[in-house]
């Protein structure tokens, strides 16, 4: 079936648009063309602005690595930051506003907004990162499996890919979980499963361009035994876009996770979940919308800031073919 | 899923063949032939296997479809009885081939539940997720395409800078949470101007049927504006710097000409590969603005068939899912023949 072949491969190069598009309009291709014109000329002590302009970073960047760091950061020393229970419900603090004791409020059982988001987010990253670890590992190896041995192995890796991606994805993993019952583990366990298709596509898109290059040649013709080709030589150079892209899927999850929440069939309660939590607010959105809003705006700028840091660092690791 | 993101994932396209060479004018139409004939191969084992994979899934599904549809109180022997009647007491490949069977004649079964066709069930929903789709497609198209061509032509500029912004926290807003704040926007409080939940027929209202869809629609639409635009502009960034759009600017063409005429239909392939497989996705994918917005489409059937264990008709469902993803691949697939002369001519 060379239609699918030829298919990654275009995927692949519309990807890379997609990256190379510049998240700033100073790293646009006007601003690289001048930096060219202009470094041959520079000596030592013009090189300094011209490496200052090079590397100036938006400050969007580190707002977004400020965000993720401080999400991260207090998921992980959760337990030991002085906040309310989240799961305890308080009658004096139901649909409660902002008060010095509950910073962004209650929810429709009083328990403390600002100690479920925080846990919340332990449940959100992960799921998030776990998904994409588990997804990333299996679809990259089976990838370059395919996109080094073509033939059989590419033919049935590209219909398995077909046909999981033919399936409607929520479909798929609202079956997934009702078979394995909705837990945290089968949460992660099906979003994996649904990740593999794209990742096997990316990561064969990727050998298939990398497999071309002189260094795969030689140790070919070094005799170099297949296994260690694809872990010695190409995995080095697929790992880089596989990661980036993983990056922007952790985002990605992290809604999935929201949205089957929001279906009821997210992370049971009563383990606090930000998709449970906007789910949760949902009866009362019009009387007292922070319940929801709140939890949605962190989920929202959380996957903002991924999203950007994936973007860029896409763009800084992507596979050139312009270096072949 | 990678439903609601600005890094689509990888999609089918029909690239440009590999083997550039001058065909013979009769070769042309014999390469189209076979390249439909592969693509129906194709698309027939995908859906078997498909159709058979959730075949597989159901089966696994935990409880028992004939004690659901028997009810609380029945004793065992009419959950037997019950399972009889379904035909449930076969072996999965015998329901499965029966079944196919079936397809083949233009018959999906009843449903557990209701007792009502597949058929006739499907041809209540697909309408309503149909129109959402393509309503919410159309949208999107207009709103990102103008942005894409005037930021490609200025790029970096404000346009350019503003729509990106904009675009950027699209992508990152799940459609779920973009809906909320539509509601409480549009439908609570003071401003409610639009219905938060239903939906009425275009036939019997077609103003009502506006005023439902329009919320929606948007919440819909949101995501996919983002990436077209983003998509379109850097094809548009590259096309704008070969050579014949150079030749163009030298023969004294305006830029209007340029953009529109010379520059737009190359750039265009990938959006449109995108944009059907969205619409592919989006008519199984649209259970969360169905359930949001209480629209009884397609996709809340499906996700409700999952909890009733009602299996005929999340066969029937998903049996329409993917025949609409397997068809417009196909279709686009072929569309490139008519868009691209270089690929009819390789092809």
């Amino acid at each position: 079936m060379p239609d699918i072949r030829k298919t990654s491969t275009q995927s692949l190069e519309s990807l890379e648009k997609v990256s190379a598009t510049d998240t700033d309009a100073l790293d646009s291709e006007v601003t690289s063309v001048d930096l060219d014109l202009v470094e041959p000329i520079t000596g030592n002590t013009a090189t300094e602005p011209v490496k200052a302009r090079r590397t100036r970073t938006p400050i969007g960047w580190y707002l977004a690595w400020f965000w993720i760091a401080a999400v991260v950061i207090s998921a992980i020393f959760a337990p030991l930051l002085p906040l309310w229970d989240p799961a305890v419900p308080d009658y004096n603090n139901v649909f409660g506003g902002i008060t010095p004791e509950h910073w962004l409020g209650g929810d429709t059982l009083g328990r403390d907004n600002l100690s479920r988001i925080i846990y919340g987010a332990r449940a959100s990253l992960l799921v998030g990162i776990c998904a994409v670890l588990l997804g990333a590992v299996v679809g990259g190896i089976l990838g370059m499996m395919a996109g080094y041995f073509r033939g059989r192995t590419e033919r049935v890796l590209s219909l398995v890919t077909d046909v999981v991606l033919a399936f409607p994805g929520l479909v798929l993993i609202i079956a997934i979980v009702a078979i394995l019952g909705a837990s945290l583990t089968n949460l992660i366990v099906g979003l994996a499963i649904l990740s593999v298709p794209t990742f096997i596509r990316l990561a064969r898109a990727t050998t298939l361009v990398v497999t071309q290059r002189e260094f795969v040649h030689a140790a070919r013709a070094y005799g170099a035994k297949p296994m260690r080709i694809i872990l010695r030589e190409i995995a080095p150079n697929v790992v880089m876009p596989i990661a980036a892209y993983g990056f922007i899927m952790v985002g990605v999850f992290i809604v999935v996770e929201g949205s089957l929440s929001f279906l009821g069939l997210g992370i049971p309660p009563p383990t606090p979940s930000w998709g449970g939590m906007i789910a949760g607010g949902r009866t009362q959105l019009i009387e007292y919308p922070h319940i929801s809003l709140i939890p949605a705006a962190v989920m929202f700028l959380t996957v903002l800031a991924i999203n950007y840091v994936g973007e860029r660092s896409r763009k800084l690791f992507e596979v050139r073919e312009s270096n072949l | 899923m990678a439903e609601m993101t600005i890094s689509t994932p990888p999609t089918t396209a029909a690239p440009p063949g590999e083997a550039p060479g001058k065909a013979p004018r009769g070769a042309r139409r014999n390469a189209a032939v076979r390249r439909v004939r592969r693509r129906l191969v194709h698309l027939l084992i995908v859906l078997i296997a498909v159709t058979f994979l959730s075949f597989v899934v159901i089966d696994l599904l935990p409880g028992d479809a004939a004690v659901v549809v028997a009810g609380d109180n029945a004793t065992p022997a009419q959950v037997a009885q019950v399972r009889l009647d379904l035909g449930l007491d076969r072996p999965m490949i015998v329901r499965y081939i029966d079944w196919l069977g079936g397809v083949v004649t233009g018959d999906l079964g009843k449903s557990f539940r209701t007792g009502q066709p597949v058929t006739e069930a499907l041809a209540q929903r697909i309408p309503v997720t149909f129109e959402l789709t393509i309503v919410a497609e159309v949208l999107a198209l207009l709103i990102a395409v103008p942005l894409a061509i005037y930021s490609a032509y200025r790029p970096g500029r404000f346009v350019d800078r503003a729509s990106m912004t904009l675009g950027f926290g699209a992508a990152a807003m799940p459609q779920f949470v973009f809906g909320m704040v539509l509601i409480v926007l549009f439908a609570g409080g003071l401003t409610s101007i639009l219905p938060a939940t239903g939906y009425e027929s275009f036939f019997t209202d077609p103003l009502g049927n506006i005023r439902t869809i329009i919320l929606p629609c948007l919440t819909l639409m949101i995501g996919e504006a983002a990436v077209y635009r983003q998509l379109l502009r850097s094809d548009m960034i590259s096309t704008l710097q070969e050579d014949y759009i150079l030749m163009a600017r030298s023969k004294g063409l305006g830029p209007r000409t340029i953009l529109l005429r010379h520059a737009l239909r190359p750039s265009s392939f990938s959006l449109i590969t995108l944009s059907g497989v969205n619409i592919g996705r989006l008519l199984g994918g649209t259970v969360i603005v169905e359930t949001l917005f209480a629209i009884p489409g397609l996709g809340q059937m499906i996700v409700q068939a999952v909890f009733n264990r009602d299996y005929m008709l999340l066969q029937g469902g998903l049996l329409f899912v993917a025949v609409a993803y397997v068809v417009i691949n196909m279709i686009i697939d072929l569309l490139y023949l008519v868009l691209d002369p270089r690929v009819r001519r390789d092809a």
